[in-house]
């Protein structure tokens, strides 16, 4: 009969010992996401609502509701989208599909890890030398967004590198073995089976960009406007600027206020994650190797 | 020490076995450097299935992979000497899709690419402009049926292709590699992933094929190159041991002891 010896029974123990380890480690990443959710529902949850959603911010950005900003922050994100994303994807295309592995190829990887690592503070800088002042685009949503397309560019970037690298090279050379160009073989086999991933990518970058701060700071948010944007070169409002204004700079503000906003910019980042998730289960039902 | 087998124009027509499809004249790959194959002189004539026979890391591989200029697809991969397909080198293939598209391949582990059935077949006609929705199911079914794999997937062409069974999966390669329309096929120890039985039907399939195909077939199985091949090369190591009548080879009419010492089983 089979028995399980002495080093067996540590083994297991030793395994176990892991795993639960590892199982807690995985837990505590959980508990500030979890804190965070239910603290802002708790305050701020009973903040929202029609008026606080859609109406102008009065007396002094003490009541009333906070459209503007998060109009502002649709504007930002989608124009941020519109500049990062084709460039983005088609660098990665070049870089994944096409560039040989030569020093040109690994010293643009590199910048590009480089340009990841950028604190967003000197992006804004960088943005008000080279779109508000360089280009005279002003303080605007365009300066803004485009500061922000350019911090959020490594992310879609690498995403899309990453999703691009994972069809597998098999699939490439049958097809190429076919006759088929490196084109056709990208738009027929390569691209479908890495949609979902280049998606996540988009959907990080969406998220980084509602909620950063310090780069429209400069370029293209401002603390209270009376009215609405009309076109991509005026200045905005935006949710991130006015959490942390009347967080820290406005006296009087009723407590449940900030976090009404706070919960707010998580609600739009979840409900992009959201889209996205099921996009991908949408997709997955599609295709699969 | 090479027995350099070149086959000289003459000798073809004597045979009666018409134009060369494929035509080496030392031929030596290297990989960073390090030889793969070396000197190999050799000619594949029309309508004739050309076994390979020899152990892992002869060579053999890298042999078909230059012949439709798949060597680009890696940068470590270099190949020198003359390779002619339909009597042209390789290399003045200005269109390297167009020498590609005239050659099927089917890899060793099958790959269904992640398509439907249907899309996978239609995949080589779409991609030299085929559009007619009519002209394709004309394609697919036929290219289908000579794979021998139309009966068992005419209700479900709307499924993927990576989810059929090994066996299936490669039929599907061959119907794909057959949907090119080749002047030649190369099959590269096709039979490695697949169950006994669906390889004797796959080798009915080339059986049929020669008629109208030339086939050079790379087989790690010494009977299968026996049952098949018109004429049989052995590489070992790099070098292109011997070439001859696949029959007179395994009766063991052979210039080269090595050779026979492989086919029985001696060694490798």
């Amino acid at each position: 009969m089979f028995v399980a010896t002495d080093l067996n029974r540590q083994n297991d123990k030793i395994q176990q010992r892991w795993r639960i380890l590892f199982m807690v480690m995985t837990l505590l990443l959980i508990l500030p996401v979890l804190i965070i959710l239910l603290l802002l529902i708790i305050r701020g949850g009973p903040m929202i609502s029609w008026t606080f959603l859609f109406e102008f911010p009065e007396q002094g950005m003490t009541a009333g509701g906070i459209f503007p900003a998060l109009l502002g922050t649709i504007f930002l994100v989608s124009v941020a989208l519109i500049a990062s994303v084709p460039l983005g994807i088609a660098a990665a295309l070049y870089l994944s599909e096409y560039a040989g592995d030569n020093w040109l190829t690994r010293v643009i990887n590199l910048a590009i890890i480089n340009l990841a690592g950028v604190p967003s503070i000197v992006h804004a800088l960088f943005g008000v030398g080279a779109f508000v002042i360089f280009f005279g685009f002003g303080t605007s949503i365009l300066a803004a967004s485009l500061t922000l397309a350019i911090m959020t560019l490594p992310v879609v970037i690498v995403a899309t590198k990453e999703s691009l690298q994972a069809v597998p090279q098999a699939f490439r050379e049958a097809c190429w073995s076919m006759g088929a160009t490196r084109w056709q073989t990208i738009r027929r086999i390569v691209i479908p089976n890495a949609v979902s991933g280049i998606l996540t990518g988009i959907i990080l970058e969406v998220s980084r960009t509602a909620g950063e701060t310090a780069p429209i700071m400069f370029t293209g948010a401002a603390f209270f406007l009376p009215f609405l944007p009309e076109s991509v070169f005026d200045s905005t409002m935006a949710l991130s600027l006015h959490l942390y204004v009347i967080s820290t700079q406005v006296p009087g503000v009723p407590e449940a206020l900030p976090y009404g906003v706070a919960l707010l910019l998580i609600a739009i980042v979840l409900v992009m994650n959201a889209i996205s998730i099921a996009f991908r289960v949408y997709l997955r039902g599609k295709k699969k190797w | 020490m090479v027995e350099p087998a070149v086959n000289t124009p003459g000798a073809q027509a004597a045979s009666g076995n018409g134009r060369n499809v494929v035509e080496i004249k030392n031929l030596s790959i290297s990989y960073s450097g390090q030889t793969a194959l070396e000197g190999v002189n050799l000619t594949v004539r029309e309508g004739e299935i050309f076994g390979i026979i020899g152990p892992a890391g002869s060579g053999k591989t890298s042999f078909l992979k230059a012949i439709n200029r798949m060597d680009l697809f890696s940068t470590a991969m270099e190949v020198k000497g003359g390779i002619r397909f339909l009597g042209r080198d390789v290399k003045d293939w200005r269109n390297v899709y167009a020498l590609r598209s005239r050659v099927g391949v089917v890899f060793p582990l099958p790959v269904g690419l992640p398509l439907s059935v249907y899309d996978n077949v239609a995949l080589a006609p779409r991609l030299r402009g085929v559009k007619k929705k009519a002209d394709l199911d004309i394609i697919v079914e036929r290219c289908l049926q000579r794979a021998a794999l139309w009966d068992e997937v005419k209700d479900r062409l709307d499924s993927l292709g990576s989810l059929l069974s090994g066996g299936q999966q490669q039929r599907l390669t061959i119907a794909r590699s057959l949907s090119q329309d080749p002047d030649l096929l190369m099959l590269d120890e096709f039979s490695i992933a697949v169950d006994p039985v669906t390889t004797m039907r796959i080798e009915d399939v080339l059986k049929e094929l020669r008629k109208e195909i030339t086939i050079i077939l790379v087989t790690n199985l010494v009977q299968q190159a026996r049952r098949l091949a018109d004429r049989t090369a052995f590489f070992l190591n790099g070098e292109c041991v011997e070439i001859g009548e696949t029959e007179a080879l395994f009766t063991g009419t052979v210039k080269d002891q090595r050779t026979l010492d492989y086919i029985e089983g001696r060694f490798g």
